[in-house]
């Protein structure tokens, strides 16, 4: 077609080939960017290129998919997330209080320093944040076989008394890889806790997003999201939390149900839209009776009205 | 090549047109094997002669032109563009007229095209084509589809040996569809399988028949198999993220 008329500019710029890499890379399933790069790097022939496409694309990448990574002495893990980035390769860890060193295209931590006190939350915020994560983290570890969590605080850190306002944001990450089954998913929940002092008010909003990609000989992904939001009253630190994590745990198991439905309804409503499982005459397309359809042509368009439900 | 098939599997079905428009600015020494191998939405036209649309592929494509089934002529029009012949066009006409009747049954809608030429070894090679738009705004007939698009292409060829003729398929079915509401949001779940069926069968109920009845089966199996198989790993998969707690009533078991 076109391309080969085009051959007079076969050569892409160096930026465009970036902007191609970096794309196939940003948009590799959970779990499957590695084999993307291998093949991205086939592709392109060009160690040059990929490199600066990788290195600007392997952030992003992790940050939206909110990467686990474990410190180098196993102390603990750290969320590669927008919420947690001290500087573009530093991200804290506010449960252990250390500041990872990040490689992003090779996904590992490759260090670990203490964070600085400038870096931390005030202990007056600290104790909202510590209430909070305690509770998360006893949620997370009944909902989800492996799941992840960790509260950020993402504004006012440096309150020190009551009087001020302040956000939080709880980010609670699930995946499950299975290459040699052909299937992974992942669950990614942020919720975003503002304290509001003035109302007296807790507000939260949370966004939901689960994806789940089978390839055994085909290419089938599910990419779902949610919405949504609530509030709660402003109480001292351990009622909040208590509270806050009831507000997650009720929106979350909603949304479960939501997509078991979804589900549910598929093969005999959705997907009717798309394809009947057979026609409206319940059986099987008369492909030998072809005079009857040159002589009955008319009747055909009736047929069409009356397949109602 | 192996690697830019691999990306394919992997990108996300929805952007699969992104992916093969990058795939070939990468690659344009490998476009007409990326063209042919790589599973791409269908596209239409209107034959404006007909008042019927039709659907564009490879196989009906000549330069920059496409041959309407309908009418037999190509849009935009072409000096020597090539024709079946006018035995085979019979047989193509006839295939069009009963394939999409077979497509409104199936379907409610949609539109179809079957295309046929003469290949190199005294046999013939038919494409049967469906695109059906299942969206609320297209041709969904309930309404649940925010967006809703399934498209299927069948390539059969067929050889003759005396009163038996070996036919072998190869089906491509592309799907997508999506749901929006307020209580759960977007949810969409997209995706293509590709399958083969060989099948010797006799004459003498003729070609369209033993090619129309390998077509249903195929399409039967392809979307027992997306939605049973395919559909339900990735629902397995949310299922083993985050397990319904057994507080949590179901509305209606498993079935």
């Amino acid at each position: 077609m076109s391309d080969e008329e085009e051959s007079g500019e076969t050569q892409l710029t160096d930026k465009e080939k970036i902007e191609i890499a970096k794309w196939f890379l940003l948009n590799s399933p959970v779990g499957e960017i590695q084999y993307v790069a291998k093949d991205v790097r086939a592709v392109l022939k060009d160690e040059r290129v990929y490199r600066i496409a990788a290195a600007e694309a392997f952030p992003l990448y992790n940050k939206s998919h909110m990467i686990c990574l474990e410190f180098p002495d196993r102390s603990g893990e750290v969320l590669v997330t927008s919420f947690s980035e001290i500087d573009k390769d530093e991200y804290i860890d506010p449960r252990t209080t250390q500041v990872a060193i990040v490689d992003h295209v090779k996904q590992v931590c490759t260090d670990a320093r203490p964070a600085n006190d400038d870096e931390l939350p005030s202990s007056y915020i600290e104790e909202y944040r510590c209430a909070l994560d305690a509770e998360v983290i006893k949620y997370v570890s009944e909902a989800y076989p492996k799941g992840i969590c960790c509260v950020y605080c993402t504004n006012g850190k440096d309150v020190e008394e009551p009087g001020s306002d302040f956000e939080f944001v709880v980010v609670i990450s699930a995946a499950r890889l299975s290459p040699q089954n052909f299937c992974n998913g992942s669950w990614r929940s942020i919720w975003n806790v503002e304290f509001k002092d003035d109302l007296q008010l807790v507000e939260v909003r949370g966004k939901l997003q689960v994806g789940a990609h089978y390839f055994e000989e085909g290419n089938v992904q599910l990419d779902a999201k949610h919405e949504c939001r609530d509030s709660t009253m402003f109480q001292p630190p351990d009622d909040c939390a208590v509270s806050l994590t009831n507000i997650i745990r009720h929106h979350e198991t909603e949304y479960l149900n939501s997509l078991q439905t979804s589900y549910l309804k598929l093969p005999d409503t959705t997907f009717k839209d798309l394809r009947r499982k057979l026609p409206v005459t319940r059986t099987l397309f008369p492909w030998h009776n072809t005079m009857q359809f040159s002589l009955t042509r008319d009747i055909q368009k009736n047929l069409g009205l009356e397949s109602s439900e | 090549m192996e690697a830019a098939m691999g990306l394919m599997r992997r990108i996300p079905p929805k952007q699969s047109e992104t992916a093969l428009s990058a795939l070939l600015s990468l690659l344009p020494q490998h476009s007409s094997d990326l063209l042919s191998q790589v599973d791409q939405p269908l596209q239409v036209l209107c034959d404006a002669e007909c008042g019927k649309e039709f659907i564009l592929c490879e196989y009906n494509r000549d330069a920059d032109s496409y041959r309407s089934p309908w009418s037999n002529k190509y849009h935009p029009p072409l000096e020597d563009g090539s024709h079946p012949s006018p035995e085979l066009r019979k047989l193509e006409i006839e295939a069009n007229d009963i394939f999409a009747i077979y497509c409104d049954q199936y379907y409610e809608g949609g539109v179809s095209s079957v295309y046929m030429w003469e290949d190199e070894n005294e046999g013939f090679v038919a494409c049967f084509l469906i695109k059906k738009d299942g969206s609320m705004s297209g041709h969904g007939r309930r309404g649940y589809l925010q967006e809703g698009a399934w498209d299927a292409i069948h390539v059969i060829e067929v050889r003759q040996e005396e009163e038996i003729a070996h036919y072998s398929l190869t089906s491509t079915v592309m799907l997508s569809l999506t749901t929006n509401d307020e209580s759960s949001g977007t949810f969409n779940l997209s995706g293509s399988i590709r399958r083969q069926m060989n099948m010797d069968l006799p004459v003498s109920e003729g070609h369209l028949c033993n090619m129309g009845r390998m077509i249903e089966e195929m399409e039967s199996k392809l979307r027992n198999s997306l939605d049973q198989v395919y559909f339900g790993k990735t629902k397995e998969m949310v299922c083993t993220l985050r397990p319904p707690s057994e507080l949590v009533q179901m509305k209606l078991p498993d079935s």
